[in-house]
């Protein structure tokens, strides 16, 4: 197999999966909504005071969005390992990881670019001091990504469980700490006057790392389920 | 030794109940992760003469089968 | 290597080798571990400025210490059970988890203990005890997965895959948890540092590493040689070394 056609099955596998998505378009929507609705409880359980509303903001934000990465952690794999689509992908002349990283960006651009784009509106609501906006989309930007990928991992080695819910969030969320450390470090720096460079070229760092190893881990992991 | 007296061996300095909590609940964790590991070859002990039995009882069936089998090839005979 | 391995791959041979170690390594773990508690309990002498309560030190190292060494022995595991497909390998990762979990949770509550006199709080958010608080959850991830799924050998391979997904993590987390615990606060880690130690609080500090080294790769021992005999209870030589006379094909 070349790589010319290498290529063409991951973009193939890429525009099916995004067909697939936009015709059930909850699936997508859902997981912001959640993220909007754990924002918008925090005010009411602490009080609206934008003194502590401000310093909480960014964990509050970014601990949502890391769980709503959970959320829609199923849509990744479980249909297609239903269906046998899962094991055609297997079976395909392509490398599995470079599918495996297909996967991964269709499911960024419909659960982490939204969550960027989203990220003001939260800001707004939590009353994080405007000059931080940018610092914390930068993060958003440059974190979810990775939430895609190693939330992939976790999908893929639990799929063949039916219910993996619990356990994924078990699996999953201490390895996001890192990433939870430094997003909320680099927009905290910005706030109080200092520069965010070196967490968001941490972050990127991280970013790269994860790109790389994480597809091979996925792929790893649907071949132990489909087996 | 350290200490004059089994008294302040237990008080150690004001910190005995730190102390002895951090050794008490460590030996004891350790403790219960040797039992388990015990019972765990036990409970496979038990396993294996459950087996065994079952072995026993095929075996014994099969045997039975045979013998039976035998006797009515010989009565057609 | 792969020559020297090969026949333990088998899991009989593992069993027997494993056999032989058990009672030298127990043996030794309960000599070290006593000697280095009682003489770190005992005859010790007090420290300056913590008093005694510096003694949870005996306990409170070497099992941090095995705890994470434990985790890089279990992803080794992971590694050989996933390239060359060995089922002792396999068995090991169930083995190991549950003792380099177990050595995590000493090591959380004894550091949890001493922070009560030290920093007049049971948690600190200290980076010590917060990473081992991250392995505890590392490590509970990898045994439910294990015993997630009713095929042993998947649940085997997916947690294999997880342990080495988690040891890429671990020095990223790692470092993470102490540069975020310099960014909040400074002066309580340094109650810990210990500069340089007496010798004679350093030798029964040693002694007491070695106990926790024996300890932890007895207790693994045990485990393991639970597991092989577990997985090959349809095989007579299991059934055998349970105390049962097998009797295949009569």
């Amino acid at each position: 197999m070349n790589k010319a056609s290498s290529w063409q099955l991951m973009t193939t596998v890429m525009r099916r999966d995004l067909a697939v998505a936009l015709r059930r378009r909850s699936d997508i929507i859902n997981p912001l909504l959640f993220v909007v609705i754990v924002v918008t409880l925090f005010p009411l359980a602490v009080g609206p005071g934008p003194d502590i509303l401000g310093r909480i903001a960014t964990g509050v934000i970014w601990v949502a969005a890391l769980l709503s990465s959970l959320l829609g952690s199923e849509r990744l794999f479980r249909d297609d390992f239903l269906d046998g689509n899962l094991e055609q992908l297997v079976l395909s002349p392509a490398p599995l990881p470079l599918l495996a990283l297909g996967k991964v960006a269709v499911h960024w651009l419909l659960s982490g670019l939204p969550l960027v784009i989203l990220a003001p509106v939260c800001a707004l609501l939590l009353k994080l001091p405007f000059e931080a906006w940018g610092t914390l989309m930068l993060t958003l930007l440059v974190g979810t990504p990775m939430l895609s990928a190693m939330t992939a991992v976790g999908a893929a080695l639990t799929v063949s469980l039916g219910r993996g819910g619990a356990l994924l969030s078990l699996l999953l969320l201490p390895l996001f700490i890192p990433l939870l450390i430094f997003a909320a470090a680099a927009v905290e720096s910005t706030l109080v006057g200092t520069s965010a460079y070196g967490q968001v070229l941490l972050l990127a760092g991280l970013m790269l790392l994860t790109l790389m190893l994480a597809p091979l881990a996925v792929a790893a992991a649907i071949r132990v389920s489909v087996n | 030794m350290a200490f004059d007296s089994w008294q302040e061996v237990i008080w150690m300095g004001g910190y005995g109940f730190y102390v002895w909590l951090a050794f008490g609940v460590s030996i004891l964790a350790i403790a219960i992760l040797v039992v388990h590991g015990l019972l765990t070859r036990k409970k496979l002990a038990q396993m294996a003469v459950k087996k065994q039995q079952q072995q026993q009882r095929i075996a014994r069936r099969k045997q039975q089968e045979r013998h039976r089998s035998m006797v009515t090839n010989d009565s057609t005979s | 290597m792969w020559k020297w391995l090969h026949p333990y791959a088998k899991g009989e041979a593992t069993y027997r080798l494993l056999g032989l170690w058990q009672p030298w390594l127990s043996g030794l773990a309960l000599v070290f571990v006593t000697v280095g508690l009682v003489w770190g309990l005992f005859y010790a002498p007090p420290d300056y400025q913590q008093g005694d309560s510096y003694r949870i030190i005996f306990i409170h190292v070497p099992s941090a210490m095995f705890s994470m060494g434990a985790y890089t022995g279990m992803a080794i595991a992971a590694l050989i059970a996933l390239v060359w497909q060995i089922r002792t390998a396999e068995w090991a990762i169930a083995a190991i988890a549950p003792v380099g979990a177990t050595l995590t949770f000493v090591a959380l509550f004894t550091g949890a203990v001493w922070g009560k006199p030290m920093w007049g709080t049971w948690w600190e958010w200290d980076a010590r005890l917060t990473s081992q608080l991250i392995l505890l959850f590392l490590y509970i991830g990898v045994l439910a997965l294990y015993y997630a799924f009713n095929d042993a050998r998947t649940g085997a391979k997916a947690a294999a895959i997880l342990a080495l997904v988690g040891v890429i993590n671990v020095p990223i987390i790692h470092f993470s948890v102490y540069w975020w615990n310099s960014l909040h606060q400074g002066a309580t880690i340094t109650k810990f540092e210990k500069p340089s130690m007496p010798p004679e609080m350093l030798i029964p500090l040693l002694i007491s590493i070695a106990g926790f080294l024996f300890l932890t790769a007895a207790l693994i021992t045990q485990r393991l040689r639970n597991e092989i005999l577990k997985q090959e209870l349809h095989r007579p030589w299991a059934m055998e070394k349970l105390g049962v006379e097998a009797n295949h094909g009569v």
